[in-house]
């Protein structure tokens, strides 16, 4: 493992031990820690996963979980805008098609950005700037990686309004922000981050703001889109129902580390952590019964300046008294395979696991 | 508005100042010349101060430069009250006669202007005759004709167009108040003023209803000067006069600046009084003191206009480094507290004696200022500069002398006296725009405190002096024991000094000066026969004997004879202070050393 | 659009009445109540009462404030015949009357010291933008930096220090101790280079108290516009990050400087009486200043009207130009 420089520019110091992966997208131990007057925050400590193209990996987590850093992470907005404050530390390995981002040009990053790796975040309203109509956005996007004039660059952009599913796009392309409804605003958003037809697309939380009717026809035209465009997507998000509809992986993120990670069937049908199984057991399903009361995972989050020692979900773990000699407490359990392509991190055996899913979880939820 | 920003910090501009003060000292003369003032000549400390510095270094040509905190009252001649209007005036205006362009006490003295000569007096005082010059014209070259001289002082019955200027020829020639001024004069010439003759062009003749000694001193004011009456624009006079002098207005914008130009139709052997040397006049106009004090001193500028003294920041600074710049003239003005008979219990001249005896002389002339700043201490209410007038000699209440620092034991005696042992309460009215004038309230307050005296401060609009303490019935009525004023001469005569504050006659309901409200026969009886008497010596006897009464009568405490630290330029020649124009310098012939700087 | 111009115009010429009809009133019934007679102190040492009744007519302090704001508005738009004393003048429109002291027509008075303040303000605020703005940007961006507290220092100086000081101080550093500039005013039309030395050092003073103001603004602003979504956004789509400062923050920043700038001009106009009596500018501040030493009210009236219709237009400009940058922002 790459010991973290003290000075904090972290960015590109580390050479690639490993040779150049295979994967599309590939992220190896990724460490990104803000230093701060009460410590440093370990937002994201040791996060590793791939992703293929046309592929849609769902990182899910709780707020704080270091989902979201990882996402800016991977764009390199990290050190972007960091004026004056203390920088971000990052270390490990950011791999995209075939270039590692970290150790790369800041500049050649940028150039990156927007054209092969492009992002939809949260709330599209305060994303937008509200001086500028939606088209002039577009067209801002469009044109700082494509040599063209404001007409063809227009156009483009009608084109796109058009094909995320906004009526008279002719018309809208000159409205502002603040003159859409939620959902077309974030059509827009989409729009913009397709506009240069990159080849990541990251969706932070890209429904949280909608309403659930929008969120639902948000989700089917990520899912359209990635299939045309055929690019790879992650999409970050608390709400394992998104990951649900969309995910073939999903990874999920508890206080700056992946705790369980596989393929979309595997984690849904048989997680084997037991703070995913706080995760299902709070997701609020159509399919149940109205009164039946979610099961919220007790407790908070951890501090990401004083993770706990040893597993960092054993605070609230109800099983962390399980494993013998104080183990949770002590141990920091590493990722092991618990079945085909699915790892979990936890110090419980893995009959002991299974056993407490199928008898105890499972005919709850 | 939205102004707040800007009016909010002026108490802390003030604080600001001070400290501004310091460093203006340093850094106004660390540009290098601090011996500027040596190497071209300042003529020295009180150099100019009733002598003449300068006389001979004096050349034609250049520009005087006057600067000034406060613009005049008006430039119309018949206007003008402000001294400096006066005294400035004579650039662009004559008169029959007008005071000497000689320093100090000669300077109070008339000669002949426009006239060939003093007037001809007959008929008992009653008749003044003059004749005027041959050569003496208007700035468009027109003779100045009687004719004109008429029209200018029928001008001053004019009080509804042309407010202001000082009322004396009214009064002597007009008294009972039959003419209505020239605009409501319903003759064909409009010069239907009785009392004034003028059968030919030459000559005019006053017929005065009563004499008055002072009259020909009423004659050498500006507001006897000739108007013409083609060219009289009544208010708007003001901004531009029509010139008798041998300078014409070249433009004049209020409280801006004001620019006069030689009058190319004056004559230098027309005129006996004017030297005329300076080709160009300005005055540039300030709203801050500061300001005008520093331009002084960096030497922007040649004296200061309203010839009241600097500013005490420019003073220090200016006494430190420049006193070979300076001079320390008397002006004529003495500073006092008067006692409104009206408030008791100073309706009893025990009760006024005790306020005399008891304060503390010394510390009321520091207040003013200091002897340099502030004046000697006063002794008794005739200005040192007009005739009759004994200065420090005549100090009835040892005020200069053993009792300087106040006399307790003599101040509680005359409380006994006047039935009042254990002291009193009063309120001393003090105008709250002159610092000066509040510190000595103070002084005051502090050492009638020590004889039992408890006065209570207030502090009242100064520019409504007039209607609050000039309005007798509003000083009863708030109790003004005591009021701290000042007074100058209108022109060096007691009755140019003291009728309006001493004579009953002159009690008003409003724009009351004599604030003591002093109804003694004997001093209307004394200004009856002062302006009778025709001989110099009787009336210098009979000003000194009204001075007596007044200060036996302890209706007033003289605080100082006022003294003022007065600025000239290293550039400024031939010039002097006169008494004429209570201790300012004489401006009409003041002229440069080097008229092209 | 122009319903909401003339909308705002109505309110103003209302909001002007009543700004002339509170000036009246202060300068005739507060003395009134306070027992002091404004004739007095125009007649002079000696005064006569029926010298005074005169005066009193010739100002027509006798008659009621309202027949004196109607005669007033009146003269501005039809011109007044004043008669009195045996003497009748026409003042023409656009009449603000005589001033009581000089005689002058107010008009003039005005439009000859106008320019002098207007030039005053817009040379400060020309100046105060550019270094004001330009330093609260370049501390923002290099927050917590030397640059960043010594510019902050510095602009806490300038905010807290009076023009007074600073003024007086620079006059007394480069007029009367380096003698690198004459401080003399001079007009524009007159000598470019003598009016351009005269208004340098009030331009810089004052600009040093704006600038400070504006770079504290500018430097919280930016911050702040530097923590929205829409920067990050603006990141995302690979804007070079002189863009991203230049034109999508600095288009967000410049709208509170706008409207600060329209309010502070406004005030300027009015406003400016200590630089301009500092530097003894002769322009509306220093006009009005005189004006109220000497009672004159209608050179009080004829400034104050002029400065509250800069305020009011300056404060409609405002709203005109944030509904321009704005686009959330309707003029309704």
């Amino acid at each position: 493992m790459t010991e973290l420089s003290k000075s904090g520019a972290a960015v590109g110091e580390p050479t690639p031990a490993s040779p150049a992966p295979t994967s599309f997208l590939e992220v190896r131990d990724l460490k990104v820690h803000f230093p701060t007057d009460d410590g440093l925050v370990k937002s994201v400590d040791g996060l590793s996963f791939q992703l293929e193209k046309g592929k849609t990996l769902g990182i899910v987590g709780e707020s704080g979980s270091g989902k979201s850093v990882t996402s800016l992470g991977i764009m390199g907005l990290h050190t972007a805008g960091q004026y004056g404050k203390r920088k971000a530390q990052i270390s490990g390995e950011i791999w995209l098609d075939g270039t590692e981002l970290l150790s790369a040009d800041p500049d050649h990053v940028r150039k990156l950005r927007g054209r092969e790796m492009a992002m939809i975040f949260q709330d599209p309203l305060s994303a937008l700037h509200p001086y500028y109509t939606i088209g002039q956005q577009i067209v801002e996007a469009y044109r700082i990686h494509h040599d063209v004039d404001k007409k063809t660059a227009k156009r483009r952009a009608v084109e796109m309004l058009d094909r995320v599913g906004i009526p008279q796009p002719d018309k809208r392309v000159d409205s502002y922000p603040h003159e859409f409804s939620g959902g077309m605003r974030q059509r827009a958003m989409i729009a913009m981050s397709l506009v240069n037809n990159p080849e990541l697309l990251i969706a932070d939380e890209p429904t949280t703001a909608l309403d659930v009717t929008v969120q639902a026809q948000i989700l089917d035209l990520i899912r359209d889109l990635q299939k045309e465009f055929g690019s790879a997507v992650i999409v970050i998000t608390h709400d394992l129902g998104v990951v649900a509809e969309l995910a073939d992986d999903i990874l999920v993120m508890y206080g700056g580390r992946c705790v369980e990670r596989g393929s979309a069937e595997e984690v849904f049908y048989e997680p084997r952590h037991p703070y995913t199984w706080g995760l299902l057991g709070s997701m609020p399903r159509l399919d149940r019964d109205q009164q039946e009361r979610l099961i919220p995972v007790k407790g908070s989050p951890p501090s990401l300046i004083n993770i706990p020692s040893g597993c960092a979900f054993n605070p609230r773990c109800p099983y962390a008294d399980l494993p013998k000699d104080n183990v949770t407490r002590t141990v920091r359990p590493e990722l092991s395979e618990v079945g085909s392509r699915h790892w979990a991190a936890c110090h419980l055996g893995k009959e002991q696991r299974e056993r407490i899913w199928t008898e105890e979880i499972a005919p709850k939820l | 508005m939205t102004t707040q920003r800007t009016s909010g910090r002026r108490k802390q501009a003030l604080a600001a100042a001070a400290a501004v003060a310091a460093l203006l000292t340093t850094a106004a003369c660390g540009g290098g010349d601090d011996n500027k003032g040596s190497s071209t000549g300042a003529a020295g400390f009180d150099a100019a101060n009733n002598k003449v510095a300068q006389a001979s270094a004096v050349k034609k040509g250049g520009t005087l430069k006057f600067g000034s905190a406060q613009d005049a009252d008006s430039w119309d001649t018949t206007r003008g009250y402000y001294g400096m209007m006066w005294n400035f005036a004579r650039y662009y205006s004559r008169q029959l006669v007008t005071n000497k362009t000689e320093p100090g006490k000669a300077g109070a003295e008339l000669t002949p202007d426009l006239a060939t000569g003093l007037a001809k007096v007959t008929d008992g005082g009653k008749t003044y005759t003059y004749t005027l010059r041959d050569g003496v014209t208007w700035e468009d070259g027109k003779p100045i004709t009687s004719k004109d001289i008429k029209y200018g002082i029928e001008r001053v019955w004019a009080t509804d167009v042309l407010s202001g200027g000082p009322p004396y020829l009214m009064q002597v020639l007009d008294p009972k108040g039959e003419y209505k001024g020239p605009y409501k004069d319903t003759s064909a010439d409009k010069l239907g003023l009785k009392a004034i003759q003028t059968p030919d062009d030459k000559t005019i003749v006053f017929k005065l209803p009563q004499a008055n000694s002072d009259f020909e001193e009423m004659l050498g004011l500006v507001s006897a000067s000739p108007v013409r009456q083609d060219m009289d624009t009544k208010a708007k006079y003001q901004l531009h006069p029509f010139s008798s002098g041998p300078y014409k207005f070249e433009s004049y914008s209020p409280g801006k600046d004001l620019t006069l130009v030689r009058n190319t139709s004056w004559k230098q052997a027309s005129d006996p009084v004017r030297k005329a040397y300076p080709d160009k006049i300005t005055v540039q106009f300030f709203s801050d003191a500061n300001q005008l004090d520093q331009r002084l001193l960096n030497g922007d500028l040649d004296l200061d206009l309203t010839q009241t003294g600097m500013s005490p920041q420019g003073r220090t600074t200016a006494l430190k480094q420049h006193k070979a710049n300076l001079d320390n003239p008397v002006s004529g003005y003495i500073r006092y507290a008067v006692f409104p008979q009206s408030v008791k219990p100073f309706d009893n001249i025990n009760c006024r004696k005790a306020v005399i005896l008891g304060a503390d002389h010394v510390s009321l002339q520091t207040a003013r200022g200091g002897p340099i700043a502030g004046g000697d201490i006063g002794t008794n209410m005739l200005p040192p500069s007009v005739a009759g007038a004994e200065g420090q000699k005549y100090d009835p209440y040892e005020l200069a002398g053993a009792d300087k620092n106040g006399n307790v034991a003599k101040a509680k005696e005359a409380l006994k006296a006047c039935g009042q042992p254990n002291g009193f309460k009063t309120t001393i009215a003090v105008r709250n725009n002159k610092p000066v004038e509040v510190a000595t309230a103070q002084s005051l307050q502090a050492s009638l405190k020590k004889i039992g005296i408890n006065v209570e401060i207030d502090q009242f609009d100064g520019s409504q002096t007039a209607g609050i303490i000039g309005s007798p019935s509003n000083v009863a009525k708030k109790g003004y024991g005591i009021i701290i004023m000042g007074w100058g001469p209108d022109f060096p005569s007691v009755q140019g000094f003291g009728l309006p504050l001493w004579d009953s006659k002159y009690i008003q309901q409003s724009g009351n000066n004599n604030y003591g409200l002093i109804k003694d026969k004997a001093i209307d009886g004394l200004f009856d026969s002062y302006v009778t008497t025709l001989d110099d010596s009787g009336k210098t006897k009979i000003a000194t004997e009204i001075n007596h009464k007044v200060m036996e009568g302890a209706y007033y405490l003289p605080f100082t004879f006022e003294k003022f630290i007065n600025w000239r330029s290293d550039n400024l020649a031939n010039v002097y202070t006169t008494d004429g124009y209570s201790g300012q310098y004489d401006f009409v012939n003041l002229g440069l050393k080097n008229p092209k700087k | 659009m122009l319903a909401y111009l003339i909308r705002r115009l109505f309110a103003a010429a209302v909001m002007l009445v009543v700004i002339v009809m509170v000036v009246f009133s202060i300068f005739f019934l507060f003395p009134k109540w306070a027992g002091v007679d404004i004739a007095l102190s125009f007649v002079g040492k000696q005064a006569d009462p029926a010298a005074v009744e005169a005066v009193r007519q010739k100002l027509g302090l006798g008659d009621p404030i309202y027949a004196q704001v109607w005669e007033f508005f009146k003269g501005i738009f039809a011109g007044r015949t004043y008669s009195g004393g045996g003497d009748t003048i026409h003042c023409a429109a656009p009449c603000f009357g005589y001033s009581f002291r000089s005689e002058q027509a107010v008009w003039p008075v005005l439009t000859d010291r106008f320019p002098v303040t207007l030039s005053l303000a817009l040379g400060a605020a020309l100046l105060w933008l550019v270094f004001g703005v330009a330093a609260g940007v370049l501390s923002a961006l290099k927050r917590g930096s030397l640059w960043d507290r010594g510019a902050m220092v510095v602009a806490l100086a300038g905010v807290s220090l009076p023009i007074y000081f600073t003024g007086m101080l620079s006059l007394a550093i480069f007029a009367f101790g380096l003698h690198w500039i004459d401080a003399q005013y001079v007009p524009l039309e007159e000598s470019f280079s003598g009016w351009f030395g005269a208004m340098i050092l009030p331009w810089i003073t004052l600009a040093f108290l704006y600038a400070a103001m504006y770079a504290r603004i500018t430097r919280a602003t930016m911050l702040e516009i530097l923590g929205e979504d829409y920067i990050r956004t603006a990141r995302a789509k690979g804007l070079k990050e002189t863009t991203v400062i230049g034109k999508h923050a600095m288009r967000s920043t410049m709208t509170p400087i706008l409207t600060m700038l329209g309010m502070d001009l406004g005030a300027l106009i009015g406003g400016a009486i200590l630089t301009e009596s500092t530097f003894n500018l002769p322009g509306l501040g220093r006009a009005v200043l005189d004006a109220i030493r000497n009672q004159d009210l209608p050179i009080i009236v004829g400034v104050t009207l002029i400065t509250s219709l800069a305020v009011l237009v300056a404060n409609l400009v405002v709203d005109i130009l944030y509904a321009v940058i704005d686009p959330r922002v309707r003029l309704t």
